[in-house]
């Protein structure tokens, strides 16, 4: 780079961060690293990064995972500092996060392979079962002796009954706990189906008799799983996609060790009570409280408010808001009482528990359909035996209802689906963090959203650059390289300045000084710069924007650097408000700056200085008027409100709490996948329901044929096969599903435009 | 067709061993990176 001359002022060089909280011990004297890779799009950068990895060597291990965009490092213990690693990553042009160790083997992992396990074993046994069938089927009508039948149908037995037990495991527990709880789920009639057809088929066996439903029972099992294993995999894929950002999202700290040694350190390794320093500039990586220091901090990504406010001795801090003045000493504390974040705290544990359990539209179908099927079956052996029929073929006729009606097609309506629209939804830059958000997504007609960071962009611009002659602005902007201010850091934006003045001097809290040709220039404060005339002026104008004033010589300009609204807002929201949506903000700003968001993007439903808990009392009485409330919201104080909406979504530069409670999380700048996730989501639910239909369609063509006894194996076989085809090509008409160009595509790393993103860019800029 | 009585075992033997393969190939990580794995098959071995 070619401004590699770091100005002298306010620059301090990051140490090399100590990664060692990262590193997992194995065993065999080995230590592992895991990191996420931002930068790695395709192939190439697979072997350039194993390549130049293996050039160090202390390193018996570097392999790259394409899929998750991940890298497994390993080297003799000891041999090697594991910042090393990442320092070499970013010679090569990469940059790299580490994960925590704890957070790697995953719940979603271990699921998704036991079910990949039990298909393995249900399609196996399917296959060969079936390979079986056929040849009784054909010789039924044929040739075969009654030995040779007994023979195959022992075999089947011998492969269908440890199959069964194994792999029916995932429903036969779920089916369980649902009993327990007093409810019904799918996982009901599947067991008793499966359970049953497998009784009847034994006894069937024993008595030399011409039919067994072996075959019906594990292919069931073997579709079912399989639409298990895609929706668990879908879940995986986007939690992998989530794990990452949040890596590339982790925050250092400059912790202060007993010894008076100060180190950065990855937040993770960072407990309560001890002492982070946080200079200006920088976003606050823990909740805290000052213990030293005075300084202005900008909270709006945690409140809403964009007015600065002081912090001295006893204030209390967030992760996630802004030092902006001065060296700050801060100590770690959990949620302490009293504080935003103890009220947060509270508020959200009260949210989630009173939140009314959504029942999906799956078990809702299975409350419906269980005790109707189970109530068929009875009837049909009750009318057998009653015009004449003995009570062993009434019990083998209800039975094949059973088995003809057992919900293949019902079990996979509804996860295809599911895995499709999620899909697409990936695709539009929208990941999930629930299941059932996309049929919640699909009920709402309300869209609440926040202001600050959710409607307009976290990261503050220049307003007035048109205003500004360009040879001040490229001045200014050269200028502003010496600060780490946020003010300064849209200032460098905006100019595209590249190049420091030299013997720029800082004066904390006040400005950048510097003298060109004898000519003094400045930049700063409106009274450090002598501006303030201009600066009352320019605030008039626009009450909202944060002030800098410039002076050069006897110039002065007033530089206003205000939150802009993402570029696609007011497209969205009329977008919205055509579809139908009643929209409406809740802020935590002042008045003047909601105002001037709502009427901007014509949303005349406006609140502003909402409180946390306003927010929930606005959102509980919308829900009480019967409106299903979609919740959009960043800050610390909507995480209550997004747990209390009936949905929720938060954009990927929302505080982590806030990320938990929402439903689903959107990447990029815009605001587009607020709409797409609707309208994917209202478009899945349609098809969802259209899939229960044709299951019920089903249902009234095949239930008649088993009341009469009309079902054979090869029939059941046929039908259940066919009605599973015709369900899951039906979900496969969500494919073309393509939202346009919705930001970046998350299959290659998002990159994460937030302010630690910048603020890095900044530094790399500075020391080149 | 007392033939049967050993091919049918036969090949559920043959199937087990097949299904025994791919609990292994999944135990051992063979398709945590089905990406890469595509991409890998293009690259030359390195002589090391």
């Amino acid at each position: 780079m070619s401004s590699c001359c770091a100005p002298a002022a306010g620059v301090v060089r990051p140490a090399a961060p100590d990664l060692s909280h990262f590193v997992r011990r194995l065993q065999s004297g080995v230590e592992h690293l895991d990191l996420a890779i931002d930068g790695m799009t395709c192939a190439a950068c697979m072997s350039k990064i194993e390549r130049g990895l293996s050039d160090i060597p202390a390193i018996t291990r570097a392999r790259v995972n394409l899929t998750n965009r991940r890298l497994a490092v390993e080297w003799k213990e000891g041999a090697l500092d594991p910042a090393q690693v990442v320092e070499r990553l970013r010679e090569l042009g990469y940059r790299a996060y580490p994960f925590d160790a704890a957070s790697l083997d995953s719940e979603d992992d271990r699921a998704a392979r036991y079910v990949l396990r039990c298909l393995a074993v249900a399609a196996f046994a399917a296959m060969n079962i079936m390979l079986l069938s056929v040849s009784v089927w054909s010789g039924n009508v044929t040739d075969i002796t009654p030995e040779q039948r007994d023979f195959m149908h022992w075999f089947s037995a011998l492969i269908a009954l440890p199959a069964v037990a194994y792999a029916g495991q995932p429903f036969f527990r779920s089916a369980v706990r649902a009993i327990l709880t007093r409810n019904v789920n799918m996982d009901v009639p599947i067991t008793v189906g499966v359970l049953l057809a497998l009784g009847l088929s034994v006894f069937e066996t024993l008595h030399h008799a011409e039919h067994a439903y072996f075959d019906a029972a594990v292919m069931l099992l073997a579709f079912l799983l399989a639409g298990r294993y895609l929706e668990l995999n879908m879940r995986r894929r986007t939690r992998a996609v989530a794990a990452n950002l949040a890596a590339l999202k982790a925050d250092t700290a400059s912790k202060v060790f007993a010894d008076g040694d100060i180190r950065d350190v990855p937040v993770a390794a960072v407990d309560p009570g001890d002492i982070v320093l946080v200079r200006p500039g920088e976003r606050i990586a823990v909740d805290g409280i000052v213990i030293g220091g005075h300084s202005d901090i900008d909270q709006s990504l945690v409140t809403g408010e964009t007015l600065p406010v002081t912090a001295g001795e006893g204030t209390a801090v967030y992760a996630g808001t802004l030092n902006l003045s001065g060296l700050l000493r801060v100590r770690v504390s959990a949620a302490e009482t009293g504080t935003l974040l103890d009220d947060v705290a509270r508020l959200l544990d009260n949210a989630v528990q009173s939140r009314s359990r959504y029942v999906r539209l799956a078990d809702r179908a299975a409350r419906l359909y269980a005790p109707v099927v189970h109530l068929t079956a009875l009837l049909t052996c009750l009318g057998w035996v009653l015009i004449g029929a003995s009570w062993h073929d009434a019990i083998v006729i209800a039975i094949a209802v059973l088995i003809i009606t057992c919900p293949c097609a019902l079990g996979l309506a509804i996860p295809a689906v599911q895995v499709v629209a999620a899909g697409a939804l990936f695709r539009g830059g929208i990941l999930l963090n629930s299941g059932d958000a996309i049929e919640r997504l699909a009920a709402a007609d309300t869209v609440v959203f926040d202001k600050t960071g959710t409607l307009t962009l976290p990261e503050p611009e220049l307003a007035n650059a048109a205003a500004i002659p360009a040879d001040c602005l490229a001045l200014a902007g050269r200028l502003a390289l010496a600060s780490r201010h946020p003010l300064a850091a849209a200032l460098v934006r905006a100019s595209g300045a590249r190049e420091p003045v030299a013997g720029a001097i800082e004066e904390p809290g006040q400005g950048i000084g510097a003298e060109i040709d004898g000519v003094p220039v400045r930049l700063g404060r409106p009274s450090f710069c002598g501006a303030a005339r201009e600066a009352a002026a320019a605030a008039e104008a626009d009450p909202e924007a944060s002030l800098i004033a410039f002076a050069w010589g006897d110039r002065r300009m007033v530089l206003a650097v205000r939150q802009r609204l993402r570029p696609d807002a007011a497209a969205v929201c009329n977008r919205l408000r055509q579809q139908g949506y009643a929209l409406e903000i809740l802020s935590g700003d002042h008045g003047a700056a909601v105002e001037s968001a709502a009427r901007m993007l014509g949303i005349a439903a406006w609140r502003a200085a909402m409180t946390p808990a306003d927010k929930i009392a606005r959102i509980e009485q919308l829900k009480r008027e019967g409106r299903a409330v979609l919740m959009v919201g960043d800050g610390l104080n909507d995480a209550p409100a997004l747990a209390a909406a009936s949905v929720s979504l938060s954009p990927v530069t929302a505080t982590q709490m806030t990320q938990a409670a929402a439903d689903a999380v959107f990447l990029g700048e815009r605001l587009a996948p607020v709409a797409d996730a609707l309208a994917i989501s209202r478009k899945a639910f349609r098809l969802m329901k259209e899939n229960l239909w044709l299951a019920v369609v089903y249902n009234i063509i095949a239930v008649p044929l088993a009341i009469t006894g009309q079902v054979t194996p090869l029939i059941a076989a046929a039908a259940m096969s066919g009605s599973s085809v015709l369900v899951t090509g039906n979900a496969l008409r969500a494919a073309p599903w393509r939202t346009r160009a919705a930001g970046e595509p998350p299959a290659s790393m998002p990159a994460v435009s937030g302010p630690v993103d910048v603020a890095r860019k900044r530094v790399a800029q500075e020391v080149g | 067709m007392e033939v049967l009585v050993f091919l049918v075992p036969l090949a559920l033997a043959l199937g087990l061993l097949g299904l025994a393969g791919f609990l292994w190939s999944l135990k051992s990580g063979q398709y945590d990176d089905l990406d890469g794995a595509a991409w890998r098959i293009l690259t030359d071995d390195e002589t090391r």
